[in-house]
């Protein structure tokens, strides 16, 4: 709670720096492992590659810089962040620290003891993803048998009087199911349901063709989450992220580079967002080898987009380009080659046709197998890498 | 007054959020599920005031005191009614 936040002696305040805002979000993504292997997962589909991982000791240092830096929300996510058997202590060192903390799982690893016990150690909030309403669809996308399983964590949520986010991304197989997802939740007693439309990175890529919907389905779907928002008193406050290939401007993207966000990877990587790593030209620091503060303020990673002065046309002269800050660098290099171009969404974008074909050549391109996140096939998307 | 119908006569913060001050932003701000949004001195006051125990009288009668003026209630209300409608206050 207030005044209960301890600077690390370790971690000098944040040197008044024009242009510099303190980062306010931290991500702790403490392993990519994880016992789903979703179809639209946005970890690095080289994740195979990368499992070193930190020590309790090293994150808690981390925890301890951010939060000096001005951090107040934290985000434990993965991977599942289950599988580490240190996050209570994680959890306890955070609450300790002020920070409000999230847990964002697939549930996977959540029994009655272990619930407690994040209870005990001060964990705020639990996000649990399901991947749809019905047990084939949640069970075939994640490729696994979760779906009750997630049922009886919600319930356990409940139980421990966390407030609850569902969060459920959607494509073409489930966006004709929003309406009976919407009633789940409500049954579940989410307050918030998230409804993420897949933003096509790290497996999501691999998988476009497959995930890709109609407009029509969007539209159908944002209609019905209209009507439910409508009611009087709707038990559940919807969000319904809105899928930017389908738009005529990009997203605000991390509300701009090294603004407020701040990743670290399982492996000690400081990202300013979680796909920063495959950008070309980037160095983006380990937190075991320099200080947070330094990172966040003057790497060339955090730099690199930081303001607009990066910026090419049509973004260097856009009168909205304090709106949106360009839009997503990762959108803008994957699909232009190009990191600093404008997010290719844009319709100023002189890239935004190949958006436009994405969507709609997509049905021609399903002759291929889906790609499930695993570790085999991330050794064969990465060979020797 | 119709207005204040929407107010609980005793206002408390949803246990869906945590109010607490930043040094960093020199702020109080409201913590919710992967959210925050940063107060403004008079809301922070006001907020720090909603504990199920003060009426809404009582919260506009203390801050009068502690600020020493007088005729805040509209403004008071007002706030309260914003934060009723987000779902701050219960």
């Amino acid at each position: 709670m207030a005044g209960s936040s301890e600077l690390s002696p370790a971690a000098p305040a944040l040197p008044a720096a024009p242009g510099i805002s303190p980062p306010l979000w931290l991500l702790a993504e403490l392993t990519y492992r994880c016992p789903l292997h979703c179809v639209f997962c946005y970890n690095p589909t080289q994740y195979a590659r990368l499992q070193a991982e930190m020590s309790t000791a090293q994150w808690v240092d981390v925890m301890r810089q951010a939060r000096a830096l001005g951090a107040a929300q934290l985000g434990f996510s993965g991977g599942e962040p289950l599988l580490r058997d240190d996050l209570e202590e994680l959890v306890q060192e955070a609450h300790r620290l002020g920070y409000y903390t999230n847990l964002i799982t697939s549930g996977v690893g959540l029994n009655a003891a272990r619930a407690q016990r994040l209870k005990d150690a001060g964990l705020d909030h639990v996000q649990l993803s399901f991947q749809d309403s019905t047990k084939e669809l949640n069970d075939f996308l994640s490729h696994t048998k979760t779906f009750e399983l997630k049922q009886k964590v919600a319930r356990l949520i409940k139980a421990h009087d966390w407030p609850m986010v569902m969060n459920c991304v959607l494509h073409r197989h489930n966006l004709p199911h929003v309406d009976k997802i919407i009633d789940m939740a409500e049954a579940l007693g989410a307050e918030y349901l998230e409804l993420a439309n897949t933003q096509y990175y790290g497996w999501a890529w691999a998988n476009r063709d497959h995930l890709m919907p109609t407009r029509e389905q969007l539209v159908e779907a944002e209609a019905v989450v209209n009507r439910y928002r409508a009611q009087p008193n709707p038990a559940c406050r919807v969000l319904f992220v809105i899928p930017d290939y389908f738009e005529e401007r990009p997203k605000a993207c991390m509300n701009g580079w090294g603004s407020v966000f701040l990743a670290v990877a399982p492996d000690g990587t400081a990202l300013p967002c979680h796909n920063a790593r495959d950008l070309p030209g980037l160095n983006l620091p380990r937190v075991q080898d320099q200080l947070l503060a330094d990172i966040w303020a003057r790497s060339q990673g955090f730099n690199a987009f930081r303001g607009d002065a990066w910026m090419k046309p049509p973004c260097s002269s856009c009168d909205e380009r304090d709106k949106d800050f360009g839009g997503c660098r990762c959108q803008a290099f994957m699909i232009t080659g190009d990191a600093a171009q404008a997010d290719p969404v844009c319709s100023k974008s002189p890239h935004h046709a190949k958006v436009v074909e994405f969507v709609r050549r997509a049905p021609e391109h399903r002759g291929v197998p889906i790609v499930f996140r695993t570790d085999s096939e991330s050794r064969r998307l990465h060979p020797g890498g | 007054m119709p207005v204040t119908a929407l107010l609980p006569e005793r206002p408390r913060l949803s246990r869906l959020y945590r109010l607490q001050h930043e040094p960093v932003q020199a702020a109080w701000v409201l913590l919710y599920p992967e959210g925050m949004v940063k107060l403004n001195d008079s809301s922070a006051e006001i907020l720090r005031r909603c504990n199920g125990t003060l009426t809404v009288d009582e919260i506009t009668a203390e801050l009068e005191a502690l600020f020493s003026v007088q005729g805040i209630g509209p403004q008071v209300t007002s706030l309260l009614q914003e934060g009723a409608r987000r779902g701050w206050i219960v």
